[in-house]
């Protein structure tokens, strides 16, 4: 093919995927003259070179578009949704021609009529109301002959300058516009003069040489570290620099920033949307993320698919979020950032969620769990069913499915490139998905660290601080919790993981700990916990080239991968999450996080609120949010007094009133309660909540504090007793918000005068 | 229909087997294996072939056979797989052998187990039954629901 044909394709194609992006962000803007201008200046080009090279086809489809969207730019008519998907259809005719071009180096047999048809007719429907509507369309006529004519006699554009000209003299624009959007351009020439197309498989010799090379480099260091000859030790030490140098350079020519494939979303999004009836808002975040080009590749397929899913299953009609209480227009939210060396794209929406129930049904009917292996699955194992082939909650016809259909395609993308998918879901709330892409072809620092006599690599940017106790410190600062081995690091507790346990390299980690004089821990951090890894011996840190696992070994969640050593040698790089999660350390927060993400990056406006989960009468769960109380107390219930009818303690000089939450609430069960009885028993002390309301000390005496948890807690559903506020879902479980000033109202009915003595008294 | 076919041989505590010619990317004498914690049993280790990364896979377990003696260095057969190279370690490296389609037999129904679906079936050779290893089902140890899951839903 042609040299010139080929340019223009991969030029156009990457303004078509712009063109895209920008057409959705106009419906929403559809006053920005910037974006008009620049979508009109795309299509323009298109049209342009198309007269070049003889694409008459094409030149008609964009030429239709063009005049269409002139009258937009003049504001002859306005942007309806039906002249946006119009011109989205001509974006999608457009590539259909390059494809068209691409396999064949014709433009095609289709002639798009009923397209181009539209787009005048489009174009058309408003003009009638202009006054200046025979000028625009003479205006046309003349703009239209050159390109009719460019398939047999290619023309060359008007001279530069002349259109503006025009543009001044018709009074369209002012000679200051005209001027700074000349310079505008004029820039952007300079810009494009200073890069240039590079073949991407002359970027992946160039990045694997460079892997070489630092590897070669990693073994003249430590070979020069045993010589004694000044010449070649301040060589390989210049070599060193410009090895690390080099490659970093040679990095970042692969690395694109995220938003080449997030930019294609909008469109997406609005296309399914429309198709199902629904109204989808999307919202970016860290656009900007660079990762490399063959990742980026790889990632695109499965995250369209999932943006596509999250549209057509997970958000719900309008009808329905309406009926939920939810606003009518979903939330489609994509993420994407650095995290411990990888990069995490996630992907929430606030739609239906998926209703584990039914995905254990639909496995055990298609045979994928047996039932004994169902009743002992997790919630989060539960959803990850979806990810095996031929899972499918869909009962297809209704197409308002849980997902499911083809997500084992998504994760077989990912886990191609050593990546993982992780799946959140609420049901109600919505759906995380999460990806983790390691980088893979990344070269790394890493520190080296050995244990039992083998080397292990961790990735430098998961490590926070090394720290190494010799003599009676590590008997001292290494504590156990119920056998479980903490260290006090800064008055904080941290969490001991011994790698050699957890490789099951030696058995008897603790046993051991005793006779050793020195140890190593080195602090790391995995998600949001930190947590010490107890090596053997830790070495340099060094640059290594990750390489991926084979297939056998990938199921293995604590290697991240591997690498050779400046001796030649194979050494692992160790996955710190997946030691984390070996290690229990992330079990917990992860459960948690099952409930809490999903709503976090959903609903903005709700913010995070700390509560306190307490069992109150009947085994309730209760909570109170965490800044209402002053403190949390136990008293022997042989200090409780009676005072009138009122039960109190004395507390830090003061009276306190004590308040049953069994006395206040009414009750749910018809078992009649002993109102009359004490707090609790007389032997065990009795949990007091300490609280603040109104100038006012009260406590609250509960049967037990449970936890205090994070929660943005805004599924509400109204109180259905007196003293409290509402019902709640707090970690997963419905959960009663209590009313404190509700509280006192009720007590101080049935106590009459006592709770203002004490008031006094305070 | 006596299409030659050519097979690399080597031996496993006194058997003989063989692989497609056209699979080995290479036969190699010992090279030093980093071991794997926490890998499956039939995983020896990784090893540096030229830079690159290959796992190592120990063709006695793989096959139920006793373990290799101590003293004995294993040998790499390295194959092509979908996955990249993967190293088979056997006892001994044979010849070459040409053979043709019919002395090819299907393994006897009494052969049961794990190594049934290693086996393609034998060459009867002069004084050998050569076994024919299949390589992708050799190079795979992690039998797990999911990936045999993975691999019913592409059959079907």
């Amino acid at each position: 093919m042609d040299d010139l044909v080929k340019e223009f394709l991969v030029e156009s194609n990457e303004n078509l995927d712009r063109l895209d992006s920008e057409l959705v962000k106009l419906e929403s803007d559809p006053s920005s003259q910037e974006l008009l201008s620049s979508i009109f200046r795309t299509i323009h080009t298109i049209k342009g070179s198309c007269g070049f090279l003889g694409l008459g086809k094409l030149e008609r489809v964009a030429h239709a578009g063009e005049s269409l969207l002139s009258h937009l730019r003049d504001g002859k008519i306005t942007l309806t949704p039906e002249l946006t998907s119009g011109l989205l259809a001509m974006v999608d005719a457009i590539r259909t021609i390059l494809t068209e071009i691409q396999n064949t180096g014709q433009d095609g047999n289709e002639d798009y009529p009923d397209l181009i048809e539209n787009l005048t007719r489009l174009q058309q429907s408003r003009q009638t109301m202009s006054s200046e509507q025979q000028q625009h369309s003479v205006q046309y006529e003349s703009k239209e002959s050159p390109a009719e004519q460019g398939t047999a006699e290619p023309k060359f554009p008007p001279v530069p300058g002349k259109i503006g000209e025009l543009l001044v003299e018709r009074g369209f624009v002012s000679p200051e516009d005209l001027a700074s959007a000349l310079q505008e351009q004029a820039h952007s020439r300079d810009a494009t003069a200073e890069t240039i197309r590079v073949d991407v498989h002359l970027l992946d010799r160039l990045m694997n040489l460079v892997g070489e090379l630092v590897l070669t480099r990693n073994q003249i260091t430590q070979f020069s570290a045993r010589q004694s000859d000044p010449t070649f030790i301040s060589s390989t030490q210049h070599l060193n620099l410009l090895t690390s140098e080099l490659q970093e350079e040679v990095m970042k020519t692969r690395m694109q920033p995220i938003s080449n494939v997030f930019d294609k979303f909008p469109r997406v999004v609005r296309d399914v949307a429309i198709g199902c009836g629904k109204q989808v808002q999307i919202e970016m975040e860290g656009k900007e993320t660079e990762l490399d080009k063959s990742l980026l590749e790889a990632i695109k397929d499965p995250l369209t698919h999932i943006v596509r899913n999250s549209v057509d299953h997970g958000i719900e009609t309008p009808d329905q979020r309406v009926a939920r209480g939810k606003r009518p227009e979903g939330h489609l939210k994509l993420r994407a950032c650095h995290e411990g060396g990888q990069v995490v794209i996630e992907i929430s929406d606030d739609g239906a969620g998926i209703d584990t129930v039914r995905v254990k049904n639909k496995a055990l009917e298609r045979g994928l769990i047996t039932p004994q292996q169902a009743t002992h699955m997790s919630e989060r194992e539960l959803l990850n069913l979806i990810f095996l082939p031929g899972f499918s909650t869909a009962e297809k016809v209704t197409n308002l499915s849980g997902r499911g259909v083809g997500m084992d395609v998504v994760k077989t993308n990912i886990d191609r490139v050593n990546g993982s998918v992780d799946l959140q879901s609420t049901p109600g709330k919505g759906t995380m998905i999460k990806i983790k892409i390691p980088l893979t072809l990344a070269i790394v620092r890493a520190v080296i660290v050995q244990s039992a006599g083998k080397r292990f690599a961790i990735p430098q940017v998961s490590i926070q601080e090394l720290v190494r106790l010799d003599g009676d410190h590590v008997r001292m600062d290494v504590e156990l919790v119920h056998g479980v081995p903490v260290y006090r690091m800064r008055g904080r507790l941290l969490p001991l993981v011994y790698l050699t346990q957890e490789l099951g390299l030696r058995k008897d980690a603790h046993g051991e700990r005793e006779q050793e004089e020195a140890i190593n821990i080195v602090v790391l951090q995995a998600d949001d916990h930190l947590f010490g890894l107890v090596v053997d011996e830790i070495n340099d840190s060094e640059e290594i080239v990750v390489k991926p696992l084979s297939k056998q070994l990938r199921g293995i969640k604590v290697f991240a991968g591997a690498t050779i050593m400046g001796d030649g040698r194979v050494a692992l790089i160790l996955d710190v999450v997946g030691l984390a999660q070996g290690a229990s350390i992330l079990a917990e927060v992860r459960d948690r996080a099952v409930t809490e993400k999903p709503v976090e990056s959903l609903e903005k406006e709700a913010e995070k609120q700390t509560f306190l989960l307490f069992a109150g009468p009947d085994d309730a769960r209760m909570a109170l949010p965490l800044d209402t109380l002053a403190r949390l107390e136990e008293f022997p219930a042989s200090q409780v007094e009676k005072s009138g009818e009122e039960w109190v303690v004395q507390y830090r000089g003061k009276i306190l009133p004590l308040i049953r939450l069994e006395s206040v609430l009414e009750e749910r069960r018809r078992r009649p309660r002993n109102a009359e009885r004490k707090p609790q028993s007389d032997t065990s002390p009795m949990q007091v909540l300490v609280c603040h309301d109104e100038g006012q000390t009260i406590g609250l005496v509960v049967d037990q504090i449970l936890d205090i948890v994070e929660d943005r807690a805004d599924v509400k559903s109204p109180a259905t007793r007196a003293g409290i506020q509402y019902a709640v879902v707090i970690n997963e479980h419905v959960t009663e918000l209590l009313d404190i000033p509700a509280i006192k109202r009720i007590s101080k009915e049935s106590c009459g005068v006592q709770i203002e003595r004490a008031e006094v008294s305070n | 229909m006596a299409q030659p076919h050519q097979f690399c041989t080597f031996y496993l505590d006194k058997l003989m087997f063989g692989v497609e010619l056209q699979k080995v990317q290479e036969v190699m004498r010992h090279l030093e294996l980093t071991g794997i914690p926490l890998a499956p049993g039939v995983v020896s280790g990784l090893m540096n072939l030229r830079g690159q990364i290959v796992t190592a896979i120990d063709l006695r377990r793989r096959l139920e056979l006793a373990d290799r003696p101590e003293d004995m260095l294993p040998m790499n057969v390295v194959i092509r797989s979908a996955d990249g190279a993967v190293s088979l370690l056997v006892d001994e490296i044979g010849d070459v052998v040409e053979v043709g389609d019919e002395s090819f037999e299907r393994p006897p129904e009494t052969l049961q187990g794990k190594v049934r679906e290693v086996i393609l079936g034998v060459h009867k050779l002069d004084r050998h039954l050569m076994h024919v290893l299949d390589t992708d089902k050799a190079c795979e140890t992690v039998a797990t629901a999911t990936s045999m899951n993975r691999r019913l839903a592409s059959t079907t």
